[in-house]
C-alpha cells in the first residue's frame, strides 16, 4: 500500500487538522514535517478530506500548508529480547541512548530504535523442521538476564504454518532471520524482533482464566485485608501527599512476580529518577540479582508532551502482554491513570466533542475499562500459565473520590485501595483507609478471622466517634477496650514502617503467623481496674508487638519477643 | 514574503484574529495601537485565520491596526549582563538599563531527559526552624507556599532567598503589588544580593495576560545558568495569577472549562513550569519556590490542588506561621539522615507531641477535665509555638535541634516523649 500525503490546514495546541489525498487509516501514524524534523503524530479523527492528528511533540513552528507524511501503520512497539532493564519514553525511545545523542534535553523529532540492533543473542532452537505452528508458538529461545526469553511465531501471522527452516544454535542479532515459515501459499521469514500495535491486546493464548492465585506484595494491609491476585486489577486513588507513589514503589520492589513494568504517566520526573537510579543497586530478594533486571520503565513525566501520555500506558501494557505470552507473571504499575484521562480530556476539548462530567469525554469509562481488561491470567497454547496484573493510581481532584476517573475505575477493578488524607496526616502509613477500601479477591487469612478484625476496626471507629462527643469519662470500659483493640490492630498490623528492613516487607507465612497472634489478642476477654490501666496495658503491648515486628523471623529473639507478648496477655486474662 | 497585515478580523477579550499566510505556530507578532506597540503570540491557526493573544491587552486596538509577524517564537537574551537588572513580563527593561539582545534563547524549551537527572542530595539552609528541622528544603526541589491572600508569603520568600546559599536568584513576579516589587528589590539591595539577582516583574497594574510569560522567561534564564554549573533559586509569586491568566485566554478561545472555569490542561501547564526544577547530572541546579494563594483558604481549589500533585511537598502559611500539619517536604528524607543523628528524632517527636497538644487544646475548649498530662502538653505547645514556629526565629539547624531538646526537657520526663532510650541517653539535657 502506498502511503498518503497531506497538508496542514489548522493548528490548535498539539492537534493538527490535515487535508489528505488517498486512503488514511484511523489511528495510523503520520509525520508532519518541519524543515528536517519529522514529528510523530497519530490520526484520531477523519472527517471528509480532513483528518485530525494528535502530535506527540511540541508543535511550535509548524505552518498551515506544511507537508504531512502518512505511514499506513498503526502506532506500534518493538518486541524482542533486550527490553528488560530499559528506560523508555512513552513512544518506546530508550532515554539513556537519547541522552547520549541529544544531551540534557529531549529534542523533538528524534526517534531511536527500542531494541539494540548490534547486540547478539545465543539462540537455541526449540521447534523442529516440519513442525506445525501458529502465532504465539515457541520457535526457540535466548537467555535474557535471568529469564528464558522465548522467540515466538509473530503474533500478526494469521493461520497455521509449517516450519521450513530453523536457525542452528548460535548467536544472532534481533534482525537476523531465525526461521522460515510456510502456510502453503507463501513463506514468511521470522526474526527475533516483531512489532505490535499498542492499542490492540495480544490474545495469542488458549483461554483466559479466573484469577485465584494471590499476588503477595509483603504489605500487610494489602495481602491480608485487601488482597490482589495474579491477573487481577486494582486501583489506588488518593489526594496528593497521601503516599500513592511510595506505595507503588514498594510494590514494585517486593511483589512476587517475574517482571515488573512501571508506567510513570504524567507524574513527577524526580520519582522516576529515584527508580532509575536506585533499582540497579537494589537486590531482588528472590534471585539476588539487581531489581532492574526484571523491570522495564516507561516514563512520560508531567512536562513531557501530553499526547504521549496515552501512548505510554498502552506501550507499557503491550510489553506486559508480550512477557505474559512467555508464561511469565507480569505486574504493570500505572502512575497515574488520571493524568492519562486528562490527556484524553485535553484532546477531546480540542476536537470540540460534547463533554461529559468535568469536561471529560463521554467515552472515558469505556477507554478505562478496556485498558484494565487487558489484565488477566491466561492458559497459553501449550498449557502454561501467564498473567498480567494491573495496578493503577488515580489522582482525584481535591481528593474527592466522586469524580469521573475514580468512579469509572472503581467499576472495572477487583480491588480498591483508597488512600486517605486523614491517615497520612496522622503519619499512619501506608495510608490505605481500612474501612473504605475493599477487595473482591480471596485473602491468605481465614475468612472468619478476617471478619472479626474488620468488625473490630469498624466498632472501634464508632466508639472513637462517640468519645469525641461524650468524652472518655462517658464511655463504658467494654467499649473503651474495643476501641483500644482496634487501635492496636491499626498500630501493629495495618501500619508498616517502610524504612525498616524487616518490618518493611512481611512475607506471606509471617503474615499468617502474626495474624494468629493478633487474633488471640482480639478474642481475649480482658479485665482492667480502670481505663487508665487499660490504656497503659495497650501502650505497652503495642510497643512490644512493634519491637517483635522488627525482628527477623527465624531468630531466637523472635520467639522470645513472641513469648513476652503471650505473657503480657496472660496477665490481663485471668480466666483464659 | 508579506509579514505585515492591516486588517484585524476579530477582537474578543485579549485575543485578536487576522487573515495571514505562512505564519508558524507560537510565532510572535507586534500589533500597533493607539497606546503603542504590543507583543502578541499565535495561539491558533485555522486555514488562513490566525488567532493571536495580545500580552498588553487588546484594549485600544483598531480593526485597521498594523500587525507585523516577527518570524520567531518568544526568546530571551542570556548573558551575565542580566544580573542586577529588572525586566517586564515580556523581557523589556523595567529599570533604566539598556535593552539586551545577545545570545537569544527560546523560552519554554523541551523538558529534561529523566536519564540526565540525579537524585537531589544537598540541603538548603534557611535559618527557619519550621523548614530546616521539620520540612527541610532540598536543592532542586519545587515547592509551593500555600496561603491566603493576607499572609506574609512574599517576606518569607525574600527571607529564604537571602539566606539560601545559592549562586543566582531569579524572581518572577506575577500580578505583584508595586509595593511588594519594591520590597523585594530593596531587600535584595540591602543584603547586597541584587548583583546576583534577576527580576522579571509583572505588577498588578499591568495587563493580566502579560504575566503568562513570566514563569517561562524566568525558568529559561535559570536553565541556561544551571547548565553553566550555577545553583539557581527561582521565586515565583503568585502562581494563582498565572493560572487565572490561562483561564482568561481559555475562556476567550471558547475552550470547554473543566473545573471552576479553568482549562482542562491546567495540570500540564503548571507541570511544564514546575518540572523545570532540576539537579543536572554534571551541571548546576534549579530550585523553585512558588507562592500560591488559595482563594477562600480552600486547598481543593483547582490551582493549589493541581499544584500539590505536581510539586514535591508544600508549605502552608497560616496565621503568619508555617503550619506543621499539611506542610510537607517530600525530599527531606534524602538529606535529613546526614545532618545530625538526632534530626529525625526531633522532627518526629516534637510534631507528635504538638499534635497531642492540639488535642488537649480541643479538650479544654470542649470543657472536658484536664489531666496533669494535658497541662504539660499545653505548656509545651505554647513554648513550641513561641520559640520554634514563629517566623521571626532565625537560628541555624544545630541550634534549633538543641533548643528542641531544651524545650522538651523543660516540659516532660524523658519516658513521656516516646523517644528511644538510645537517643535519650545521648541527647537529653542533663540538669
Amino acid at each position: 500500500m502506498t502511503a498518503s500525503h497531506g497538508k496542514i490546514a489548522g493548528i490548535n495546541g498539539n492537534m493538527l487538522t490535515v487535508e489528505f489525498d488517498g486512503p488514511v487509516i484511523q489511528n495510523e501514524v503520520a509525520y508532519p514535517v518541519l524543515n528536517d524534523l519529522r514529528l510523530k503524530a497519530e490520526v484520531i479523527r477523519i472527517r471528509g478530506a480532513q483528518a485530525d492528528l494528535q502530535v506527540f511533540e511540541d508543535t511550535t513552528g509548524l505552518r498551515v500548508g506544511g507537508p504531512v507524511e502518512f505511514t499506513g501503520e498503526l502506532l506500534s512497539v518493538e518486541l524482542g529480547p533486550g527490553l528488560l532493564g530499559q528506560v523508555f519514553d512513552g513512544l518506546q525511545n530508550p532515554l539513556p541512548e537519547l541522552a547520549e545523542k541529544c544531551g540534557f534535553f529531549l529534542q523533538r523529532g528524534t526517534y531511536l530504535e527500542a531494541l539494540p540492533r548490534g547486540r547478539k543473542w545465543e539462540f537455541k532452537p526449540a521447534a523442529g523442521q516440519g513442525a506445525a505452528v501458529r502465532a504465539g508458538d515457541v520457535l526457540g529461545s535466548v537467555a535474557e538476564g535471568m529469564f528464558t526469553h522465548q522467540i515466538m511465531v509473530p503474533f500478526n501471522l494469521p493461520g497455521r504454518y509449517t516450519v521450513r527452516e530453523i536457525a542452528a544454535p548460535g548467536s544472532y542479532t534481533v534482525e537476523q532471520p531465525v526461521a522460515t515459515l510456510d502456510d502453503g501459499a507463501s513463506r514468511a521469514q521470522v526474526t527475533m524482533l516483531q512489532r505490535w500495535p499498542v492499542k490492540l491486546p495480544i490474545t495469542r493464548y488458549a483461554e483466559r482464566l479466573r484469577p485465584t492465585e494471590q499476588l503477595v506484595t509483603k504489605i500487610r494491609i494489602l495481602d491480608s485485608f485487601f488482597p490482589v491476585t495474579r491477573g487481577g486489577t486494582y486501583c489506588i486513588p488518593g489526594p496528593f501527599g497521601a503516599g500513592k507513589t511510595v506505595l507503588q514503589q514498594l510494590t514494585s520492589r517486593h511483589a512476587d512476580v517475574d517482571v515488573v513494568i512501571v508506567a510513570a504517566c504524567g507524574e513527577r520526573a524526580g520519582e522516576v529518577v529515584e527508580t532509575i537510579r536506585e533499582f540497579p543497586k537494589l537486590k531482588d530478594p528472590r534471585t539476588g540479582l539487581s531489581l532492574m533486571e526484571r523491570t522495564i520503565i516507561v516514563c512520560n513525566t508531567s512536562s513531557m508532551p501530553v499526547a504521549a501520555r496515552e501512548a505510554s500506558v498502552y506501550t507499557a501494557v503491550t510489553l506486559a502482554e508480550y512477557y505474559r505470552q512467555m508464561g511469565l507473571n507480569v505486574l504493570l504499575l500505572a502512575d497515574s491513570t488520571s493524568r492519562w484521562a486528562q490527556a484524553l480530556r485535553e484532546m477531546s476539548g480540542r476536537l470540540e466533542e460534547i463533554p461529559g462530567d468535568e469536561a471529560f469525554p463521554a467515552y472515558l469509562e469505556s477507554v478505562i475499562a478496556s485498558f484494565y481488561e487487558r489484565a488477566g491470567i491466561v492458559r497459553l497454547n501449550d498449557g502454561r500459565l501467564g498473567s498480567v496484573t494491573i495496578g493503577g493510581t488515580v489522582s482525584p481532584a481535591g481528593g474527592n473520590f466522586e469524580e469521573p476517573v475514580t468512579q469509572a475505575t472503581l467499576k472495572v477493578v477487583g480491588a480498591f485501595h483508597g488512600l486517605s488524607r486523614e491517615r497520612s496526616d496522622a503519619r499512619r502509613y501506608p495510608a490505605i483507609h481500612p474501612l473504605d477500601s475493599w477487595s473482591k479477591y480471596p485473602s491468605l487469612i481465614p475468612e472468619d478471622q478476617l471478619m472479626l478484625a474488620r468488625r473490630m476496626l469498624r466498632d472501634g471507629n464508632d466508639v472513637n466517634q462517640m468519645m469525641k462527643v461524650v468524652g472518655e469519662e462517658g464511655t463504658a470500659i467494654e467499649d473503651f477496650i474495643v476501641y483500644l483493640k482496634s487501635e492496636y490492630i491499626d498500630a501493629v498490623y495495618l501500619q508498616q514502617d517502610a524504612y525498616d528492613e524487616v518490618d518493611g516487607a512481611t512475607p506471606a507465612d509471617r503474615q499468617k503467623h502474626m495474624f494468629e497472634r493478633l487474633y488471640s489478642v482480639l478474642m481475649a476477654r480482658m479485665h482492667f481496674k480502670d481505663k487508665a490501666g487499660a490504656r497503659k496495658f495497650f501502650q505497652a503491648l503495642t510497643q512490644a508487638t512493634k519491637d517483635w515486628n522488627r525482628i527477623p523471623m527465624d531468630s531466637d529473639e523472635f520467639k522470645a519477643a513472641e513469648r513476652r507478648i503471650t505473657q503480657m496477655l496472660a496477665e490481663v486474662t485471668p480466666n483464659a | 514574503m508579506r509579514r505585515i497585515y492591516n486588517r484585524v478580523e476579530r477582537i474578543a477579550g485579549n485575543v485578536i484574529s487576522v487573515r495571514a499566510q505562512n505564519v508558524s505556530y507560537r510565532e510572535l507578532a507586534q500589533v500597533a495601537s493607539g497606546r503603542g506597540v504590543s507583543l502578541t503570540q499565535v495561539i491558533r491557526l485555522q486555514g488562513d485565520m490566525v488567532s493571536l493573544q495580545v500580552f498588553e491587552g487588546a484594549r485600544g486596538i483598531a480593526t485597521n491596526a498594523e500587525v507585523r509577524f516577527l518570524g520567531h517564537p518568544m526568546r530571551t537574551a542570556f548573558s551575565s549582563a542580566l544580573l542586577g537588572r529588572v525586566f517586564t513580563g515580556s523581557g523589556a527593561p523595567r529599570d533604566r538599563g539598556p535593552v539586551l539582545d545577545e545570545n537569544l534563547t527560546d523560552i519554554g524549551g523541551p523538558s529534561v531527559n529523566p536519564a540526565k537527572r540525579i537524585i537531589p542530595r544537598r540541603m538548603i539552609r534557611t535559618g527557619i526552624p519550621m523548614i530546616d528541622v521539620f520540612n527541610t528544603l532540598v536543592e532542586s526541589q519545587k515547592l509551593p507556599v500555600f496561603s491566603v491572600a493576607g499572609e506574609p508569603y512574599n517576606p518569607l520568600l525574600a527571607r529564604i532567598a537571602m539566606q539560601a546559599e545559592v549562586d543566582i536568584i531569579i524572581l518572577g513576579g506575577m500580578g505583584l503589588k508595586h509595593d511588594d516589587y519594591l520590597y523585594f528589590r530593596d531587600t535584595l539591595e540591602e543584603n547586597g544580593a541584587l548583583s546576583r539577582s534577576i527580576l522579571f516583574i509583572h505588577t498588578a497594574a499591568d495587563p493580566t495576560v502579560e504575566c503568562l510569560m513570566v514563569p517561562d522567561i524566568s525558568l529559561a534564564v535559570a536553565e541556561r545558568f544551571a547548565l553553566q554549573g550555577k545553583r539557581v533559586l527561582v521565586l515565583l509569586t503568585d502562581m494563582t495569577n498565572f493560572a487565572d491568566a490561562l483561564k482568561e485566554i481559555a475562556i476567550t478561545m471558547e475552550q470547554i472549562p473543566s473545573n471552576r472555569g479553568y482549562p482542562g490542561d491546567l495540570y500540564s501547564q503548571l507541570a511544564a513550569r514546575y518540572e523545570k526544577a532540576v539537579d543536572f547530572d554534571g551541571a548546576g541546579s534549579i530550585t523553585t519556590l512558588a507562592a500560591t494563594t488559595m482563594p477562600g483558604d480552600d486547598v481543593t481549589h483547582p490551582v493549589p490542588d493541581n499544584t500539590g500533585y505536581i510539586t514535591e511537598g508544600q508549605f502552608y502559611l497560616r496565621n503568619g506561621r508555617i503550619e506543621p500539619f499539611g506542610s510537607l517536604s517530600r525530599l527531606k528524607q534524602l538529606v535529613n539522615g546526614k545532618t545530625r543523628a538526632d534530626h529525625r528524632t526531633i522532627m518526629n517527636s516534637m510534631i507528635q507531641l504538638y499534635a497531642s497538644y492540639r488535642e488537649s487544646l480541643e479538650k479544654m475548649s470542649m470543657g472536658f477535665r484536664m489531666s496533669d498530662w494535658d497541662r504539660k502538653l499545653i505548656k509545651y505547645g505554647e513554648r513550641f509555638e513561641k520559640e520554634m514556629m514563629d517566623l521571626n526565629v532565625n537560628i541555624p539547624l544545630e541550634k534549633a535541634l538543641d533548643l528542641g531538646w531544651i524545650i522538651m526537657a523543660d516540659c516532660f520526663e524523658p519516658a513521656e516523649t516516646g523517644i528511644p532510650t538510645r537517643m535519650i541517653e545521648q541527647f537529653w539535657p542533663k540538669k
